[in-house]
Parts: C-alpha cells; structure tokens; sequence
C-alpha cells in the first residue's frame, strides 16, 4: 500500500486488499465478515476486473474495486506516435465501438487543427455511431440478462443481430471491430450504394427484432424481480460521480450529448431522449431498449437524407500532420457515456498530451454505491448493467 | 397474471427452435472450416508487396524502399533495407521486407500512406503457425504477390489502382517524349503496360476464399 | 454562459486574495482555461458548482500534464555606447556610431505538474470551464488540492493522475495506486520516466529496440 493519506471512506478495522482469495475479517461490532475476492478471472466481470467484496452475510458492507489488469498506459503510446497513428489504438480501447471512439478522437483533432468536415462524412458518421449504438445495446441487454443467470439463449440471440451489424462493418471498413475508419476531416472510404441499401435492410428489420427481444425478457418475472429496485442511483450522486450515457439517464437526468453538445449533424434529426424513472437495473436495461428504438429513427433519417459530395476534406492532411500549439478537449455521446479526448500540441508530429476520457471507467466510480447492502449476486447484474469495456477501463 | 411474460418468452424460444430448421434467419451458424465464409471485398487482413511480372517476383516488386510506411506502421512492425550496388548506390528496391504479423494490427495504415500503390492487405486468415518469431515473420519472398492476385481480392480498389498507374506511366511517357521530340530520332512508342490487368477476377458467385499466396 | 474573464472577475470579487489567471488557448479550440491558486482551489471550486448563474455540477474530465523543465535560447539585442575618444575629438573624423551586439541568453523555465479539470453543467447545459491547479516545480513529492469533496468524479481520476504523474492530492479520501500494481515505484505518464529495461526478443528490431538489442547482444550476430 502506497497510500498517503488514511482513507476515511472506510468502516475502521477493516483490513485492506488481501491477498488471500477468501478469508474471515474479524470484527468487533460484526461479528464475522466475510471477504472475498471477485476475478480478475470470473466469468461476470466482463474481462479481468475485481471486487474485493466485504461481506456481513450475504450482505454487502464494502465492495473496492482494483482495475489495471489490462493497462497498457494507452496515453503514452499516444503521446510516442502521431496523430494518425493513435487513430487504430483507439479501436482498442472500448473494442465493441471503435467507431464512436475513432469519432471522438477525430472530433478532438478537428478542433485542435479547426479542421472541417464535410457533410457526407457528418451523414456517414451518425449512420455508424447509431449501428456502433444498436450494437453495444444489443451485446449489453444479451450479457445483462447472461448476468442473471439466464444463460444462453438471450445471449446468442443478441449475438445473432450484433453479427449483421458487425458484417456491415466489416464490409465498409475492412475489419469486424477494429475498424479504424475515420479520419481527421472525414471517413476513410465512401459507402457504396450497396451497402447503405444493406444499411437500410437491417434498420428496417431491427425493430421486429427488438420486439422479439422484449418479448422474451422485459415482461419476465424473474428478470423484473431480479433487477427491479436492485442498484439503485439517486440523480444527485449520479451527477456529482460524473456518471454519463444510458446509466445517467436511468436516474432520469436529462443530459444527451447529442442534444447537449449538437455536434455533427445531430440537431438536424429528431428524436427523443428516453429517460428513467428509478435509476434501478431495470431502469438501466429499459432504457438502453428505448435508445435502440430512437436510434432506428435516427437511422431512417440519415439514410433518408445523405447528402452527396466528398467523404474527406480535399485540404485535411492525416499524414504528416501537425497541428497548431493549443488544446481541445473533444467528447461525444458514445453508447457508454461521454467518450472524450484531451489534446495539447505543441506543434510537433506527436502530441503532447493524449488523454482519453473514458466512460465505463468513470461510471465505475458509483459501483460501490450502487451495491452496499445488495447481495453478491446482485453486485454481478449491477456490474453488468454498469455496461464496462476492460479495455477502456485499464487503457 | 402472474407467469405470462414467462410463457410469452418461451413461446419466442419456441418459434427460434422451430424456425431454426427452415429459416436462414434463424440458424445462422456457418459449419467452418467445411464451409467458410464470403468475405468481402474490403477486408482486411496483413499486408503484401505488389509485383508487376510474375516471372520475377521479387525484380519486379513495386516498392522502391522509401521506408515511408516503416516510419508510419503504429506498431513498427515492418523493417526494410535498401538494396545498394558495390558503389553503394541505392537501387530503389528493397533488400529486405519483413513484417511481423505477429506485431501487425492489420490497420491499413502502410497500405494509406505508400505513394506507389506498392503495398495491399491480404485476406488470407488461416496464419497459425507453430514457431512465434520465424513463422509469423513474413520475408520479402514470402509478401511478394502478383497485381492478379491483388485482382483477385479486391477487383474494384486494383482496378482503379491501375487505371491510376496506366495514367502516371501515359503521362511519364508522354512527358519523355516532348523531351524527347527535338532529337533527330523519333520517340519509340511508350511502353506497353509490363502486366496488363487481368480481367476481373469471376466474382459472380462463390468468390474464392483466399488461397494460399500465389507468387 | 459568462465569459471566463466574467467568470473571474466575479470569483475576485468573492475571493479578493485568490491568485487567478487566465490562460489563453492558442489553437483554434477556443478553449481558455483558468489557473487556480492552490489554497482556494477547492473554495472555488465549491463556489462554481454552487453558484446559481453557472451551476457546474459536472466534472467531466480530470488529467495531469507533466510540463518539464525547458531551456530557451533568446537573442537579445544590446546596443554598446562607443569607447569614449581617448584623444580630444577630431571633428573630421566620421560619428562613431553605436554598435549593435547579439547575444545569446539561456533562459531556465522551470518545469511544473499541472491538473485539468474540464467542468460543465448538468442542469443549465453549459461548459466547458476549464480549471487547472498548479505545482511551483517538479520536485517531488508535488502535491495539489483535491476536488474529490467538491465533485465524485474526481475519485478514480484524480487517483489515476496520482497513480501515472505522482502528484498527490491533499483531502483526497482514498488515494491510492489505481492502474499499476501497488509495489510499483515511478510515475509512469512522467515525462522524464524511463521505461524498465525488460528486453523482449524481436525478429525485426529497429529503432529504440534495435539499441536495446545491441545492449543485450554486445556483440550482435552479423545481421544478414
Ligand atoms: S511499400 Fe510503399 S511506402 Fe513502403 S517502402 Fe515500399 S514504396 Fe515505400
Ligand atoms: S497493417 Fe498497420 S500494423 Fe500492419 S504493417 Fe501495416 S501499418 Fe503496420
């Protein structure tokens, strides 16, 4: 332990991260507590992440988080390489949406070199956020419910939609989830026609889908009675931990980066931001349904009206590109939260600073919050309506 | 009631099973490696060097070891030498071109930045190899594929490739031979294209999965 | 939303001995931030997000930047008086005029540790106010004022830049290594840091790795 300053957070005569896997804490007032390690490797932790997990019971009294498993200090892999070099290292960060992070690091360069970019490009880039959106969704209401217990089957059927989405991207971009597709001032390469009549298949089949989806798991009772009023977040300690994206607004705190912020082409579509009412798990889950749904629409309406013209800015420069000294600090709505870039240049090929803003990482914060007094089983759902991508979390 | 979003779900399941016996929808599971998947045309896998003649593939190599994609390539995983004469003049060719596949992200980003259309990404994705360092790390020999193959895996970007190329060559030639024109003789005619393109690769139905290189 | 010199003008006015500046953004973000004096970084803070006109109740963004210490070479220009005229002056001869000397200065700007907080508001849609808190030097330890009491966000980030830059946050409740591993010593986002030497064998080395190569390889087999 390293640690400066006495934490005060804590309940006294509680030893800190064992190394031990399951041990008795003794405790005066307590009696037994129980201390057991969750992961780096289980199965509910979405890749290797732990919870040293105090228990009085089957009660939770202390749950710490320990991340790092995964760190690869992506900020200084940043700062050694240029501009575009970072650009297929941000696809593995949040590996599930490489295209809302490219846009967002893109968004950050742009407004570190005021670099335009044209409408198309715009169109093109809100049609692969909402699919980027439709498919974080779908894996995330499929692993939520494999969280549950409910193994299998809305898993795979989850899957089964993510993989049409997957393959459209793979047939634009050449790669499944690494896509590395936008560029500073546009996209790489232009959809043909064939794949926006593609685009416009799986829109138009997605809502029966989504039916089909709902059907099997939002009337269920063993999903409502498992999840309703299971970590619960109240709007003000949402919005004092920075919690953003589809956790936030479970709570029912209105905040869309995409209305907010209107970058893009965002204003020019309506649509509605789905809110919640009890910031419970099946709020979490409800709403992320509900997004779906809006993002369809907003699908229909950029296929509708994508605009002809170039893809790329003729004077954007990706190679050799060397911004101007200054700062921005970029963000968009990903389908986690507000994924977000920090760039100082100094006008050299590198940046000087690279910092990325990561969702799942911060929404981690409130994990404690979320499930004292629930017990383990429910910290495992509670985990996974947090919707976490390890990648992102360690960086 | 009590128990119907049960029953309803179970009825989804239900029509799933059912469906999966007759609807493609529904049993979208591909039996690999028996059959393998269309891959499309984009994608992507590790790069390969582009040859021109198919009787000296490693002479006729489009790269000119500018090194640009070296410098470029995020995880430095391509590693190229000059080749020089005895006077130590360079040759624009290279002696050595090796990639480590096993450092290679696929991101494309060599293939972006080269000028000379020298350097595309493979598709062919069965790399397993039983020694870490010398199987995965690919030699000019062994990147070397011909422009039909190239063709072959993506039709649309290799001919655009070579109509860009045909127009460079027209307009180097053409340049030469206004140089050319005050002299006593006059100009041969350009050069015919060393490798016309092959006609597109048959790509109506069952677009071959990638087959082993084809040098 | 005020502008950030409003912003400032209203803090002096409720913090009179407050050291604020403004720093401008050169880049075409348009994106100035304000430095923050570190005894009334949280005080500030605290007024921002209470205040009923600006209400940030949002940090969306907690980083450190390690500025090193730089050395600058300024040509300053210096006029030299001519020599007085030893000899009484010969009223032929030509005015001497002043000569011009350049000289070369090195300048010491002393590196410092500095933390970002990108702030914005939930509740009237505005931001980004961008604080950032700075140390004297890069000495360690280098310590700053948390806002972590102020705003939750800043739990894990604020531990984050603990952990990669080594500033320690003074009120923070649980500052602790985050990323790496406890037992670890530096500070890896320093600019300064020096990766540890764990050579790892590569078919292709160049660059960076190729030196370490020849370090672990005295006498490298003759390459091809
Ligand atoms: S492949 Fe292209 S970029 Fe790389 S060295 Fe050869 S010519 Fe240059
Ligand atoms: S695909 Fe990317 S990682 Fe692979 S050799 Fe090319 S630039 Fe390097």
């Amino acid at each position: 332990m390293t640690s400066p300053a006495a934490p005060s957070s804590f309940p006294s005569g509680l030893p800190s991260s064992p190394g031990a896997h399951v041990r008795a804490v003794h405790d005066d007032f307590h009696g037994d507590l129980l201390e057991v390690s969750m992961g780096p490797h289980h199965p509910s932790t979405h890749g290797v992440f732990r919870m040293i997990v105090t228990l009085d019971g089957e009660r939770i009294v202390r749950l710490k988080p320990v991340f790092g498993y995964l760190h690869r200090n992506h900020e200084k892999l940043g700062e050694q390489t240029t501009y575009l070099a970072s650009m297929p290292y941000t696809d593995r960060l949040d590996y599930l949406n490489s295209m809302t992070n490219n846009w967002a690091y893109a968004i950050a360069v742009e407004k570190l070199a005021g670099q335009a970019v044209p409408e198309r490009a715009e169109y093109v880039r809100v049609i692969l956020a909402e699919l980027t959106r439709l498919l974080n969704h779908t894996c995330l209401a499929g692993f939520l419910l494999q969280d549950t217990g409910c193994s299998g089957t809305p898993l795979m059927y989850a899957f089964r939609e993510r993989e049409k989405i997957l393959d459209l991207f793979e047939s634009l971009s050449g790669s499944r989830m690494m896509c590395n597709f936008q560029r500073f001032g546009g996209c790489r390469l232009d959809p043909t026609p064939e794949w926006l009549a593609a685009v416009r298949q799986l829109v138009d089949g997605y809502g029966r889908f989504l039916d089909e989806f709902e059907a099997l798991i939002s009337g269920n009772e063993i999903v409502m009675a498992r999840t309703q009023g299971t970590g619960v977040l109240t709007p003000a300690l949402a919005i004092s931990a920075g919690v953003t994206g589809p956790m936030l607004r479970a709570t029912g705190v209105d905040y869309d980066l995409r209305k907010v912020d209107g970058y893009g082409v965002y204003p020019r579509f309506e649509f509605r931001v789905p809110l919640g009412a009890h910031g419970d798990t099946y709020d979490r889950y409800m709403i992320r349904i509900l997004e779906m749904r809006e993002s369809i629409q907003i699908l229909r309406q950029a296929l509708r009206d994508l605009p002809a013209g170039p893809i790329l800015d003729p004077k954007a420069k990706n190679r050799g590109f060397r911004p101007k000294p200054g700062e921005a600090y970029g963000r968009i709505e990903g389908p986690k939260g507000e994924i977000g870039f920090y760039l100082i240049s100094d006008g050299s090929p590198n940046p000087f600073r690279y910092r990325v803003r990561p969702p799942s990482f911060v929404n981690l914060t409130i994990l404690e919050d979320m499930c004292l007094g629930q017990t383990v089983a429910d910290a495992v759902i509670i985990l996974g309506s947090i919707d976490i991508v390890l990648g992102e979390v360690d960086r | 009631m009590l128990g119907t979003g049960l029953l309803q779900g179970l009825a989804v399941t239900a029509k799933n099973l059912v469906g999966s016996f007759h609807d493609p929808e529904r049993y979208v599971t591909m039996e690999y490696p028996e059959v393998k998947t269309k891959l499309p045309e984009n994608y992507r896998n590790f790069p390969f060097l582009v040859h021109d003649d198919p009787k000296d593939p490693l002479g006729s190599l489009r790269c000119v070891a500018c090194t640009i994609c070296e410098t470029e390539c995020p995880p430095q995983c391509i590693y190229i030498v000059m080749d020089r004469d005895e006077k130590g003049k360079a040759l624009k060719r290279p002696k050595v071109f090796d990639i480590d596949i096993s450092v290679c992200m696929s991101c494309q980003i060599c293939v972006e930045v080269c000028p000379f259309d020298a350097i595309k990404m493979d598709q062919h994705y069965e790399i397993a190899e039983t020694n870490r360092f010398q199987g995965l790390l690919l030699s000019r020999e062994q990147l070397s594929k011909s422009n039909a193959y190239y063709h072959q895996l993506h039709p649309t970007e290799a001919a655009a490739v070579d109509a860009l190329l045909a127009e460079q060559k027209a307009k180097q030639a053409a340049a030469k031979a206004a140089k050319a024109a005050p002299a006593a003789k006059p100009p041969a005619p350009a050069a015919p294209a060393a490798n016309p393109p092959p006609p597109p690769a048959p790509s109506a139905e069952a677009p071959k999965p990638p087959t082993p290189p084809a040098p | 939303m005020e502008s950030l010199e409003q912003i400032r003008e209203r803090l002096l006015a409720r913090f009179p001995d407050a050291a604020l500046t403004v720093i401008a953004n050169p880049g075409p973000a348009g994106q100035p931030s304000l430095l923050v004096g570190s005894p009334h970084a949280a005080s500030i803070a605290a007024f921002l997000r209470d205040d009923p006109a600006l209400r940030l109740d949002y940090c969306s963004n907690v980083t450190g930047v390690d500025w090193p210490d730089r050395e600058v070479v300024e040509t300053i220009k210096r006029t030299v008086p001519p020599p007085p005229p030893a000899a009484p002056a010969d009223p032929s001869a030509p005015p001497v005029t002043p000569k011009v000397i350049e000289e070369k200065v090195k300048r010491h700007i002393p590196g410092y540790f500095e933390v970002v907080y990108h702030l914005y508001s939930m509740a009237l849609k505005h931001g980004p106010v961008i604080l950032r808190t700075r140390t004297a030097d890069r000495t360690d330890p280098a310590s700053l004022p948390s806002l972590t009491p102020i705003w939750r966000a800043c739990e894990f980030q604020e531990r984050e830049v603990y952990d990669l830059f080594g500033i320690r946050f003074t009120g923070h409740p649980d500052l602790r290594r985050i990323l790496m591993w406890d037992e670890f010593k530096d500070y890896p986002m320093r600019k300064d840091y020096v990766e540890p030497d764990d050579y790892e064998w590569e078919p292709t080395p160049h660059g960076a790795v190729l030196d370490k190569a020849r370090r672990h390889y005295p006498a490298p087999p003759e390459s091809r």
